[in-house]
């Protein structure tokens, strides 16, 4: 076997592509020919070295999160029923809460999990055309539109003037019940506000994560919890949310 | 192209289970042929709903390669975009690259042996470096383990093609590798 030969079949050697009979033949060659036996032995460090440094890249989550969006949910989207039963449930929940029996406490994993459901629909609501039910600026379009349709009827507060645009509402699905979604703009970043009932009525001070690149602002008080996520920076989204308590608080 | 809302929900679980779990194959295979995250991150994307619309109809090789195949569609069209784009057009490969005789290092001795073990970002950079075809192969090759039968699938050449386009690709690397060792002494 000449060098030539040997350059390209020392190749099929160290991938183990080579039957036995011509991996015979190139180690021979390989025996008697100090420059071929050198390059084999370069190419199999160089393998070694390359697995063992793990050149692989790993998926930014935001990118899985995409692509999970992007494919049918495996839970169908909320028709007119399932909404109701929520309604239903929400109001049986609610009636146990408000006897005092029952202190529903999330455990951490749940949290998180609504956290990372929250994200999700974050996403979904920016796949085109999702992002609202009820497109209106006029926070009295807006909340009368969630009337009937919710448990709960989420505060719509305009928010214009502070610098966070009110675009509509939407009714949205997370940890398997109808959520109310607020959606504003700031800029070209849009803010998904969830708000859902809670049976504790104790105020939750507001605490920021980033999930998935995404930063979420979770608050609870007078009995609702509320989300607002957006990919604004982690400052802009602390003021939206300040905004919105404050002008919560104030009278009127 | 969106996806319709009528897809089976059935159909997305099974094609979850089959194709996610190569996610981070993917997104590896597009940073190479791209080297560049947002347009890796794009191109994954695409091949995942593609790959989601077609998936009626696999019934094999086995999904990793079939990925791949549809991944290295993606980034094909994205390399002719940006031909059309000069400034960010990728490096011309003379045609002449593949028909080239396989380097022969000038001098053999034995201090021009391998010696360092590099770091992941070194050894990404060394290989990013490597010219197109030789880059796809050897990252199908070295990072993806695929075999050269895979390999010949993905990149639509026979096997022999594989074989002198992964030799070339290796020699290359080792005299890369080697010029950077040179370099840091």
């Amino acid at each position: 076997m000449t060098c030539e030969e040997a350059e390209v079949l020392l190749h099929a050697l160290i991938d183990g592509e080579l039957d036995a009979g011509h991996a015979h033949e190139v180690e021979s060659h390989i025996a008697g020919c100090p420059r071929c036996a050198a390059a084999l032995r370069d190419y199999r460090v160089m393998s070694k070295a390359i697995a063992e440094a793990g050149a692989g890249y790993t998926a930014p989550a935001a990118l899985r999160q995409r692509i999970e969006a992007a494919l049918p949910q495996p839970r169908p989207a909320p028709n007119r029923r399932a909404v109701l039963r929520g309604f239903a449930m929400g109001s049986a929940v609610s009636a146990l809460a408000a006897t005092g029996l029952v202190a529903v406490v999330l455990r951490q994993d749940d949290v998180d999990r609504i956290q990372s459901e929250v994200v999700s629909a974050h996403l979904r609501s920016l796949q085109a055309g999702h992002l609202t039910d009820v497109v209106s600026t006029d926070q009295h379009t807006v909340k009368p539109w969630f009337n009937g349709k919710l448990d709960v009827s989420p505060p719509v507060i305009d928010l214009t003037a502070q610098g966070f645009t009110l675009i509509g509402g939407r009714l949205d699905y997370v940890d398997a019940r109808a959520i109310g979604a607020v959606v504003y703009r700031r800029r070209q970043h849009v803010i998904n506000l969830f708000v859902s009932q809670t049976s504790s009525t104790e105020r939750r001070a507001a605490k920021i994560e980033t999930i998935q690149g995404f930063n979420i602002r979770h608050w609870s008080e007078r009995g609702l919890n509320f989300w607002a996520v957006s990919d604004l920076a982690k400052d802009e989204l602390a003021d939206f949310g300040e905004k919105f308590e404050s002008a919560m608080h104030a009278p009127g | 192209m969106p996806i319709k809302a009528s897809d089976d929900p059935e159909k997305a679980r099974r094609f979850r289970e089959a194709a996610l779990p190569y996610l981070n194959d993917a997104y590896t295979l597009a940073r190479y042929l791209l080297r560049n995250a947002a347009d890796a991150e794009d191109a994954v994307q695409e091949c995942y709903l593609r790959a989601f619309r077609h998936f009626d109809s696999y019934r094999g090789p086995a999904m990793k390669p079939w990925l791949f195949a549809i991944l290295r569609n993606v980034c094909r069209a994205e390399y002719a975009r940006r031909a059309t784009t000069p400034t960010s057009a990728i490096e011309d490969v003379p045609e002449s690259a593949e028909q080239a005789p396989l380097w022969h290092e000038a001098e053999e001795t034995p201090e021009a042996e391998l010696q360092r073990r590099w770091d992941a970002d070194t050894i990404r950079r060394l290989v990013a470096a490597l010219a197109e075809p030789f880059r796809e192969t050897f990252v199908l090759r070295e990072i993806q383990n695929l075999s050269y039968r895979e390999i010949a699938d993905v990149a639509e050449v026979p096997v022999g093609t594989v074989m002198s386009r992964l030799a070339r690709a290796r020699a290359m690397l080792r005299s890369a590798w080697l010029a950077e060792e040179e370099q840091q002494k």
